[in-house]
């Protein structure tokens, strides 16, 4: 519980911090009266332009940070608990690829923005779907092991459909912004994307939430858990669904992120332990405070926004070796 | 409660790798299954346990055949004790052992304070009380074979299924376990067991299967069926059968021919 309640202290500070820092400096006390004014209806006694800036520019950011950086934890928690592997990262199955994919065509073929946001999503969800399906036709050997090899492959494969969109593309309009996609950014979320990415989370975690203490027995090998009385396949396929479709929802509005997906369920562990039903939350709340905290680092930190997927790579990978190196629970 | 199978055959889809297996297990008995290496011990546990289909015959819990029953109804009868692996992420021996409440729950629910009142009684009654707060993965193998035996006791499961429970154990662990055995099946719970030494029938078996090749080639009392013959037919070795002249318990114990 201290654990939790810890992570849930840090989410909020960020927050509250990230309302405040930016190009228009807002004191924590102006940021209070405007949200207060806000509840209450109110006269507003701070800078009517905090109140704009605060609602209108940093708010709908925040959220959408927030947002993706619980799913990507939840989801890489999930996986990596399903897999049995501490190292698992949210696209072990090529969601991540089939994303991109998906956006890259939209980019290429000179989509709206919306219909990108939609061709992302539904790219991450088929080749899941794909890799399930091949998985499932592959009767001869360990299933979780097939998966995995499965999503290799068909990762690959996408990878070089990627590649070859960008000597294709137009290198003067659309390879930088595939690029820039490519590296992930919330510089352009707005109130629709907000809502457009909350329900497809929401409507994932849920089943995640619910069954969480199930997702222990999960990490058992596939004979113990089934002789436990669970039904792996089922509860396997849903937790895989779920995930998918929150990572799928979060990528489609920031392009790809790595690294908040196998770090964060890592602190969350050392936080609170492995048990699901303290892991999960502590990996919502703390996924949720790392992206806005690196989030707001992107937007603060130089003149230009700092692609967000650089950022995480930069802090999580030293931070990853540092783990490596000093933590041996945990990674037997 | 009672476990049965008759005329069962087990493998892997085409590959049989046993036939013509009938067995009964009655309430509080220990069933003591000896044979050796690849003569379908593991592959005959996986089909009690459900988790393979029987390839022919039929197997009963309570005359109820368990082909039409859920993975929960099998879980409450029938609990597993696997050997002891290791695992991937840092549980405590109380969290492992409360995910023998699986079956017992909702499919929502988490362990409640009964749950985990019932998992500190499992392991107070197999003396490893002290281990609750303890990494899974970082205790002795022969604890950790413990904590799984309290886990399966958790399952509240008449039947346990422990598949070479004393396999990979030093010595004083082996004899441990054992005890643990023998009290628990002492106390009216069923136990089918495979091991390799056939001195363990003597020590906490009612009765003893002799696998050979796929085939059941003697069931009855361990007296009746862990003779030098038997053991010779199954595992190809000498052995000398003898009785303990202060406690009259039988033993078993190989004869080396090249001596």
């Amino acid at each position: 519980m201290k654990g939790l309640f810890l992570a849930a202290l840090g989410a909020l500070v960020v927050v509250i911090a990230a309302l405040c820092v930016g190009k228009y400096l807002i004191s924590p006390a102006d940021v209070f009266d405007v949200i207060w004014a806000r509840i209450t209806g109110g006269p507003l006694t701070a800078d009517p332009t905090a109140d704009t800036v605060v609602f209108n520019i940093r708010l709908p950011r925040i959220l959408a940070a927030l947002l993706v950086g619980a799913a990507l934890a939840a989801a890489g928690a999930t996986f990596q608990g399903m897999f049995r592997n501490p190292l698992v990262s949210p696209d072990i199955l090529g969601v991540s690829a089939g994303a991109s994919l998906g956006a890259i065509l939209g980019i290429f073929t000179s989509q709206t923005v919306w219909v990108i946001q939609a061709m992302t999503f539904v790219g991450g969800l088929f080749t899941v779907a794909l890799v399930m399906a091949i998985g499932a036709a592959v009767r001869r050997h360990d299933a979780i092991l097939v998966l995995v090899l499965v999503g290799i492959a068909v990762e690959t494969l996408l990878g070089s459909a990627i590649s070859l969109i960008k000597i294709l593309a137009d290198p003067y309009n659309q390879l930088p912004a595939i690029t820039y996609w490519l590296l992930g950014s919330l510089t352009a979320i707005n109130r629709a994307d907000l809502v457009s990415i909350l329900i497809p989370i929401a409507i994932g975690v849920a089943p995640l939430y619910l069954l969480r203490w199930r997702l222990n027995l999960l990490t058992l090998s596939e004979d113990e858990a089934r002789a436990l009385g669970v039904d792996t396949r089922k509860l396997r396929l849903l937790f895989i669904v779920c995930a998918t479709l929150i990572t799928s929802a979060a990528v489609s509005v920031s392009g790809i992120i790595g690294w908040v997906g196998l770090l964060i369920p890592h602190m969350a562990r050392f936080l609170v332990g492995p048990d699901f039903s303290r892991l999960l939350p502590a990996s919502l709340l703390l996924g949720g405070g790392y992206l806005v905290l690196v989030d707001t680092l992107a937007r603060t930190i130089a003149g230009i926004e700092v692609p967000l997927g650089i950022l995480t790579a930069v802090i999580g990978a030293p931070f990853f070796l540092w783990l490596l190196a000093t933590r041996e629970r945990g990674w037997q | 409660m009672t476990l049965a199978t008759k005329d069962l055959a087990i493998g892997y889809g085409a590959r049989r790798v046993g036939e013509g297996i009938d067995l009964a297990l009655g309430d509080g008995e220990a069933l003591c299954l000896l044979g050796p290496n690849g003569c379908g011990k593991t592959t005959l546990f996986r089909t009690l346990l459900g988790l393979i289909p029987a390839l022919s015959g039929r197997i009963e819990l309570d005359g109820i055949a368990m082909a039409r029953q859920s993975r929960g109804d099998i879980a409450r009868r029938i609990a597993y004790v696997p050997q002891a692996q290791a695992s991937a992420f840092p549980f405590t021996v109380r969290e492992m052992v409360l995910m023998g409440r699986a079956a017992r729950l909702d499919l929502l629910a988490a362990p409640s304070r009964i749950d985990h009142h019932i998992a500190e009684n499992a392991l107070s009654r197999l003396g490893i009380a002290h281990l609750a707060d303890r990494i899974f993965t970082e205790i002795s193998g022969g604890e950790r074979q413990l904590a799984l035996i309290a886990r399966a006791l958790t399952q509240e499961a008449p039947i346990l299924v422990m598949d070479e429970p004393t396999a990979s154990l030093d010595f004083g662990n082996q004899v441990r376990v054992l005890e643990q055995m023998r009290a628990l099946s002492r106390s009216g719970q069923a136990i089918i067991f495979a091991t390799h030494d056939p001195d363990h029938a003597f020590l906490c078996a009612d009765r003893v299967a002799l696998m050979h090749q796929g085939r059941m080639i003697a069931l009855g009392t361990p007296d009746e069926t862990v003779t030098a013959a038997n053991l010779k037919t199954i595992y190809g070795v000498d052995v000398v059968i003898a009785t303990l002249a202060e406690s009259g318990r039988r033993i078993c114990a190989p004869s080396l021919t090249s001596a």
